[in-house]
């Protein structure tokens, strides 16, 4: 990578030695009611550079991405493109201006031909008509210039997923793009596939273009990204070099902690002690899933708390997934008390005892339009099969019971789910899983989005299923929160499992090991 | 449920023939059906085998073809027009109680187009500032245009304008002594025009990337609301066109006219192989869907001893072999 950006200076405003920016925006701030999304970031896009946009979930960068493509207008600030005011009213617009964007999603036609979505609304006419013999040519022009050489009469579906990402791209600098925002390109692409994307991206800023790069990859971001820009809650955090930004300044500048504190750790060994005897309630051996997660191995005892660290991306909640069969592994065992499971469906872990809290608890979770009563009703009867009616009066205890020791607030069970708070919210679904006394609790990021009140009785509660026996697997981007609570933390990135800790790991051994193991080297 | 991991997309591609696009299959599927069809009527009963039967089809169906092509346009933007029957009566009843009340040819032609375009553009933009389903928005203009048959009047029209009956009995001999009406010239000339717009222009292919992902077409900064709304225009247009050329094929305006004519142009687009979800199908196919009910109708017609409801029965069968075909040329690509 010695590339001219590295000849730049990294300091903001500072002067740059080859030229203007392409892309300025200057004070952006985007409110949405309620939320500060972003407060007063400066940004800078350089022609012929790969550019990163880090930061965790939640740190501004899709935001600032869609004020640039005019999917947002900006609360506060400017954005300039060659020098030149812009606001642009949506990503037709800013398409038209040269900012293309291709997005995690492949965003095309499948049932056209390839060169169609490369060309389709800019196709070449003659006389009114589509020319197809110049659509072809443009496309077949355009493909071998990322060095592609597929048919562009084929059909897109015919292709896989990987291809129709560089056709997306092709079509993206088919507009003549100065600016390219690639948006988490390589979230379903394999090694390969992205090491061919890379190609395409470097080919593509050698001729000038300017990259805007998302991904939550850190060694994809060191591999192709000359220089990036960290947000972190909204805000700026600071616009670096990338050779000068060492991976662990990197994750402490996302995360927002002091570096001076991370150097002192030294590095602990990976290997965490395992529990005294007995058998463990669950027991994962080559676990795994491919595009999802790498083969893992996963102890969980009873009365035991382990905490799934990392980065978001890095496969805390896949992993989760896997345990509760929402999603299905290609590899390995199971074994739930010593006996082996497949679990194929939620259905199948939930008959071994297995509970779990997904992170998106209004798209997967509660059921906002019925009552609280409700919703911990359904999961009780689930729980003991539909042929078998539950008394009212054991329902009522049941739901009182459990309203009283999570503190469910309004104290109503009639209220409906969907007006209490997060916090509240939370908690029921929590009582729902608990009422059918799971053996194993998965939480995926139970306490996100609520009030402290809330998540310490959250917490608080974990910590006390655990005392009763309950196995937790408990998931949380808040580090300090996971080496809290867990008896264990399981450290994953780029979607392996790299450490598991002993309890006594503070959040900076954590963090330590996300920003410097290498996944190759997978300790168990 | 699958939120984090990738969503691969499960895409339909039709499965290939070697040398053969997957996707025209059904197309050719539909016309070996119609070639056997018409070759067993052929075998069967003595003067089936004749030009004038083959150009009956299309004077017996020429409507029915105008129909089938506006429902296309439609249907390849994975939405539906139920209302096409009913604008047909209506287009029926307004030129007949136009040219009734006095109003020039012209004049009438040009009224009824307008009606059914219009109609056609209120629904389209209904469906799609309201975000609603076009199956709905569509039922609700099929009572609305034919409740208005009958605000117009409630016994049948008939026609007596020149110019409508000279279109109803002239006919254009063919080389070989066949005879075509009109309409067949006109419904052909429409296909045609579809054919042009739907594969040569940019607004056909747009038809096609909003069957294939209205989303991505949005994205890719494609008039996704525009072309839309015009898809129901034409729609609507065609459903008027079909309605003039049912005015003469009947000379006469009614209410009840082409009661259940949507599901019949609805069948013929869907044996013709072009997917309900949208963005696969051909106008070609939908043509060809209208002859094999009319083969249909001729073959039943010839027997003579079996009731016109049989017709049905062979379109319901027929329309359930070929979604089931359709599903089995499917293949999900990894």
């Amino acid at each position: 990578m010695t590339d001219t950006p590295s000849t730049r200076t990294a300091q903001p405003g500072g002067p740059v030695s080859t030229g203007a920016p392409v892309v300025a925006m200057r004070g952006i701030s985007m409110e949405f009611p309620g939320v500060k999304a972003l407060q007063d970031v400066d940004f800078r896009l350089f022609p012929g550079e790969v550019h990163a946009l880090m930061g965790e979930n939640g740190a501004g960068k899709s935001t600032l991405i869609k004020v640039l493509t005019g999917v947002y207008t900006a609360t506060a600030g400017t954005t300039q493109l060659q020098g030149g005011q812009v606001a642009f009213s949506g990503p037709a617009e800013a398409q038209a201006a040269g900012v293309s964007t291709v997005y995690q999603e492949v965003n095309l036609c499948p049932n056209l031909s390839v060169a169609e979505n490369i060309l389709l609304g800019r196709e070449p006419r003659r006389f009114g008509s589509i020319d197809m013999a110049a659509t072809r040519t443009r496309a077949e022009e355009l493909l071998g210039r990322m060095g592609l050489t597929i048919d562009p009469g084929s059909i897109l579906a015919e292709h896989p997923i990987a291809i129709q990402q560089l056709v997306a791209i092709a079509r993206a600098v088919a507009v003549d793009a100065q600016v390219l925002i690639l948006d988490e390109p390589t979230s379903s692409l394999d090694q390969d596939e992205v090491a061919e994307l890379f190609r395409i991206m470097r080919h593509l800023r050698d001729e000038g273009v300017a990259i805007l790069f998302v991904s939550h990859f850190l060694e994809q971001v060191y591999e192709i990204a000359d220089r990036m820009t960290v947000l972190r809650n909204g805000r700026l955090v600071g616009e670096h070099l990338t050779k000068d930004l060492s991976r662990l300044q990197l994750v402490s500048a996302m995360i927002g902690r002091e570096l001076g504190v991370l150097e002192e750790v030294e590095r602990l060994a990976a290997d965490a002690s395992d529990e005294a005897g007995g058998t463990p309630v669950l027991e994962a051996t080559g676990l795994g899933r491919r595009g999802s997660i790498a083969p893992f191995d996963l102890r969980i005892g009873a009365g035991e708390v382990v905490g799934l660290a990392g980065l978001l991306g890095s496969g805390r909640t896949e992993l989760a997934r896997l345990l509760f069969g929402a999603d299905r592994a290609d590899s390995g065992v199971v074994r739930v008390a010593g006996r082996e499971v497949h679990l194929r469906t939620p259905r199948s872990a939930i008959s071994a005892g297995i509970a779990f809290c997904s992170e998106d608890r209004k798209g997967e979770g509660i059921l906002g339009d019925l009552s609280i009563r409700d919703n911990l009703v359904l999961a009780m009867q689930a729980a003991r099969g539909w042929a078998r009616p539950i008394p009212k009066r054991t329902k009522d205890e049941l739901v009182e019971k459990w309203m009283t020791a999570l503190d469910i607030r309004p104290n109503n069970p009639d209220a409906l789910v969907g007006k209490l708070s997060g916090g509240n919210q939370q908690k029921v679904l929590l009582a729902r899983w608990l009422v059918t006394q799971p053996k194993l609790l998965i939480l995926d990021e139970p306490t996100r989005g609520i009030d402290i009140g809330a998540k310490a009785q959250i917490q608080k509660l974990v910590t006390e299923l655990a005392a009763e026996g309950m196995a937790v697997v408990y998931i949380s981007a808040e580090l300090e929160e996971v080496a809290r609570l867990a008896h264990r933390v399981v450290v994953l990135k780029d979607r392996s499992k790299v450490a598991e800790l002993d309890g006594s790991a503070s959040v900076d051994d954590i963090m330590h090991l996300i920003a410097t193991s290498d996944s190759e080297q997978v300790a168990s | 449920m699958t939120t984090t991991t990738p969503t691969k997309r499960t895409v339909p591609a039709l499965s290939r023939l070697p040398g053969i696009p997957g996707r025209v299959l059904p197309v050719i599927a539909t016309f070996v059906l119609f070639v056997l069809l018409f070759g067993a009527g052929s075998v069967r009963y003595e003067g089936f085998t004749s030009g004038q039967v083959f150009a009956n089809l299309f004077i017996d169906n020429a409507f029915l073809i105008v129909l089938a092509v506006g429902m296309t346009f439609v249907i390849l933007t994975g939405g539906i027009d139920l209302s096409v029957g009913a604008v047909v009566a209506l287009s029926t009843m307004v030129a007949a109680a136009a040219l009734r009340a006095g109003l020039p040819a012209p004049v009438v032609i040009l009224l009824v187009l307008a009606i059914g375009t219009g109609l056609g553009v209120l629904m389209g933009l209904v469906i799609h500032h309201f975000e609603l389903q076009p199956f709905i928005v569509t039922l609700a203009g099929m009572f609305m245009a034919r409740g208005l048959c009958f605000v117009i009047g409630v016994e049948s029209i008939s026609i007596k304008d020149p110019f409508f009956r000279a279109l109803a009995t002239g006919t254009i001999e063919l080389p070989g002594g066949v005879v075509i009406t009109w309409s067949v010239v006109i419904a052909l000339a429409i296909v045609a025009a579809a054919v042009w717009v739907l594969h040569r222009t940019r607004f056909g292919r747009t038809i096609y990337a909003i069957g294939g992902s209205e989303s991505s077409a949005t994205l890719m900064g494609l008039p996704v609301g525009r072309v839309k709304v015009a898809a129901y225009a034409i729609s609507g247009l065609c459903a008027a066109v079909a309605g003039l050329l049912f005015s003469v094929y009947m000379l006469s305006g009614y209410g009840l006219h082409a009661v259940g004519m949507e599901l019949d142009a609805i069948a013929s687009v869907v044996i013709g192989g072009t997917l309900l979800s949208g963005g696969v199908g051909y106008v070609l196919g939908s043509l060809l869907g209208v002859l094999v009910l009319g083969v249909i109708q001729t073959l039943i017609s010839f027997q003579g001893t079996l009731s016109s409801w049989w017709t049905k029965i062979a379109i319901g069968t027929l329309l359930l072999l070929f979604i089931v075909m359709q599903r089995l040329f499917m293949r999900r690509t990894p």
